[in-house]
């Protein structure tokens, strides 16, 4: 048998893992690889973003969209450094990444050497698993496992640090996928007594409501979702990560939940008898205070980590499993039901929303353009069958609450971490991963800039992204805040913002500046019919409020209107 | 305006209490840092911890003392067991479990030889052990639960001080039927590394 190299052995599991496209940076301790990735441009397509958290953001939003496992490249020391981030914010988001660093010889590993950083000990609370390989006899074993372990069961992220000489080393290749482990679980086994617990309490209740988490997209059970509610006729909302699982026009789908979410599905959240919780883990910004959340109600949770169960909430039922297949098997005992008087409570709770929110947002008569009419506009002129990438902050909330999504994995956003400077890479990540489709960017001033250098990633690749810049030269979330519990002590939040066209300009980004509401549907008109990358600036009013809102430790209960 | 203090999370007084936790693990370098971050994280401190290779080769056994409420150990053992490498985690309350820790100390030949301490005390009252006797000093050694090691020490102290006096982590054995052995030959059986979906 012929010996290849470390690196080269690198790149043939890549491929046999069917990697078509990677993201990344070179430096000193990655070169062997960067070298053997040069001999396979044809199979493995590279792209060189412009920092590492870009290079991972991008690889979190190609994985979101296309459900495969998001590959990154970095060097030691700085380079593996500069992905922690992304790889905090793939762990709480369960995405699929595995991620390659190359790291000093072996024989310098702890003498702090050049670039040199302890990138396991680093990574280890944010990543589902790492390993350094310094022999590259351990490549096949411990790369199969890598890919394994990342997207299998609830997915996350792994990190696998090789060092220099391994990279180089002549070794004898074969490569067999990992199918097992002994102490990895991923997939438990389905508890039918469990089943037949949740089929009683969901045929005896009078007042279910399903939420839906990002779990049903991950497990790719949007069609037994539906399934599921319309033979049993129980309302669905949506967590933040959860929404497009479901298409927000289904006529069970009765909204968003949370922090900024609709008012329905927050209120009735209260007066429920049964929440059926699918694939999601109770975070804060859905449930405020927890003892005081579902009161009326007994709790089912479909959830494939068994750790997440009874760790906020504690349940009633628990259907420890993947979601697909607990609603496969769910789905036989469900009676056929319709619960008329009850969907209809969630229409007055809109009625209500619509009369004292969304209705003022859309049609007032104000000069200044709002967030929200951007985004409704958007959402009509694209059918909502666009990819959005969001930020964090107000315009993600707006994003996320007046984006009304038709298809499945197209809302991308950084749920759990809340990172800013998340939505430009994860947007050109989301474009390669699903070149067909729209990819529209929305980003606040602040977030922009935290990774704006991926324009130049963009310009140089030709990757579509549209991008919105909703502007309103502050920290607008942070600002909001400043504005309701810190007695408008505006605390570092305005912005003097550097002029966005002419960075595009300079980047080669084709852009546009919008700041009369008579010219916006027109300026969107043009990003959307643009065949290339393109940004919009939009000039928005300066101090505009997100409402509802519940105040962060409050009840759903208490849901703010104003 | 209504204003609700957004940082004001209850901190609910819950009962605690000391629990063993024994994990099975794979030998792997860097378990342990795993392992203590995971009650790092929740700012629990570990007062014994016990790492040591089992009867089944490439299996490794850590014992955890730790003081804590049974809802917060329940959380920390379910995340222990969620880490790849690690085979399983139990959780023992103090009945569910015999345990035992080892203290060596380290006394003067002059001191030890004044009165009858050797027979009266060491032997006869607490069991221990000499191990070692040389010119200038002598090991003793007990095994025992820490409030009887302790006691120990208190009562040597009061005939001089002890030159040096180190204590073990605990190690448990439950009181289960479990054998290590099979227990990890069932856990390679169980069909849960692919989604089967009929």
């Amino acid at each position: 048998m012929k010996k290849i190299s470390g690196s080269d052995a690198i790149m043939q599991v890549l491929v046999k893992e069917g990697v078509q496209t990677i993201f990344g940076y070179p430096g000193g301790a990655i070169m062997p690889i960067y070298d053997a990735l040069y001999n396979y441009s044809d199979k493995l397509n590279h792209i060189l973003t412009r920092h590492e958290q870009g290079a991972i953001h991008a690889a979190q939003g190609y994985s979101r969209v296309s459900g495969k496992v998001g590959v990154c490249f970095a060097t030691s020391g700085p380079g593996a450094t500069n992905l922690i981030t992304g790889l905090a914010d793939a762990q709480i988001d369960s995405t699929p990444l595995v991620c390659i660093t190359g790291q000093v010889p072996s024989h310098l590993l702890g003498t702090d050497a050049f670039q040199e950083s302890d990138i396991i000990g680093i990574s280890m609370p944010v990543t589902k698993w790492n390993n350094q390989i310094t022999n590259a006899d351990k490549i096949s074993e411990i790369m199969s496992k890598a890919f394994y372990i990342a997207a299998s069961g609830r997915p996350g992220p792994v990190l696998i640090d090789i060092t220099k000489d391994a990279q180089f080393a002549k070794i004898k290749f074969t490569y067999k996928k990992c199918e097992k482990i002994r102490s990895y679980h991923p997939y438990p086994i389905l508890n039918k007594d469990s089943i037949k617990k949740a089929s009683d309490l969901i045929n005896n209740s009078k007042k279910p409501l399903i939420l839906v988490g990002q779990g049903v997209l991950l497990s790719n059970a949007e069609k037994e979702l539906i399934q599921f509610s319309e033979k049993s006729g129980i309302p669905m909302a949506s967590t933040l990560l959860g929404l497009s699982a479901i298409s927000c026009i289904h006529k069970n789908y009765v909204g968003f939940l949370g922090m900024h979410g609709n008012y329905g599905p927050n209120i009735k959240t209260n007066e429920a008898d049964l929440l059926i919780a699918i694939g999601m883990r109770f975070d804060d910004r859905v449930t405020g205070d927890t003892s005081k959340y579902g009161i009326n109600a007994k709790i089912i949770h479909i959830e494939i980590d068994q750790s997440e169960i009874n760790k906020i909430i504690k349940v009633d039922v628990a259907i420890n499993a993947d979601a697909k297949q607990a609603l496969i098997n769910l789905l036989p005992f469900i009676n056929k039901n319709e619960y008329k008087n009850w969907m209809s409570e969630f229409k007055k709770c809109d009625e209500i929303e619509f009369n004292k929110i969304i209705k003022k947002e859309l049609n007032h008569d104000g000069k200044e353009i709002k967030m929200t009419e951007v985004i409704h506009l958007i959402s009509e002129m694209t059918d909502g069958k666009s990819i959005i990438v969001t930020d964090v902050g107000q315009h993600q909330m707006i994003a996320s609450r007046y984006y009304k999504f038709t298809k499945p994995k197209s809302n991308i956003t950084s749920g759990g971490l809340g990172t800013m400077g998340f939505a430009l890479p994860a947007s050109l990540g989301a474009k390669l991963g699903q070149p067909k489709r729209e990819v529209i960017a929305i980003i606040g001033d602040g977030g922009i800039q935290m990774t704006i250098q991926e324009l130049a990633t963009i310009s140089q690749y030709n990757i579509g992204v549209k991008i919105i810049l909703l502007n309103n030269n502050f920290l607008g979330m942070v600002r909001q805040w400043q504005e309701l519990f810190f007695e408008n002590r505006y605390s570092f939040t305005e912005m003097k913002n550097p002029d966005f066209q002419k960075i595009a300009e300079g980047y080669g980004i084709k852009n546009n500046k919008v700041e009369n509401k008579s010219k916006l549907k027109k300026s969107i008109q043009k990003l959307l019919d643009y065949k290339n990358a393109y940004l919009l600036e939009v000039v928005v009013e300066k101090e505009e409020n997100v409402f509802p809102m519940v105040t962060s430790g409050d009840s759903v209960s208490n849901i703010r209107l104003e | 305006m209504k204003k609700k203090g957004i940082y004001q999370f209850k901190r609910s007084k819950k009962e605690s209490k000391e629990y063993t936790l024994s994990v099975l693990t794979e030998n792997k370098a860097g378990l342990l840092n795993h392992i203590t971050i995971i009650f790092n994280r929740r700012k629990m401190n570990i007062d014994s911890l016990n790492v040591s290779s089992t009867e089944v080769k490439g299996v490794s056994r850590f014992t955890i003392v730790v003081n804590s409420s049974k809802e917060k150990i329940i959380k920390v053992v379910n995340h222990i067991n969620k880490l790849i490498d690690v085979l399983a985690a139990f959780l023992y309350e103090e009945d569910e479990i015999y345990y035992q820790e080892i203290a060596l100390y380290k006394l003067s030949t002059k001191m030890f030889l004044k009165g009858d301490l050797v027979e009266k005390i060491i032997i006869r009252k607490y069991g221990a052990k000499i191990l070692k006797i040389e010119e200038d000093h002598i090991i003793i050694q007990k095994t025992g639960t820490k409030v009887g090691t302790q006691k120990l020490y208190d009562e040597l102290e009061k005939f001089g001080s002890i030159l040096e006096f180190v204590r073990s982590g605990r190690v448990a054995v439950s009181k289960s039927k479990r054998k290590t052995k099979n227990f990890i030959k069932e856990l390679e059986k169980i069909k849960s590394n692919k989604l089967n979906i009929k």
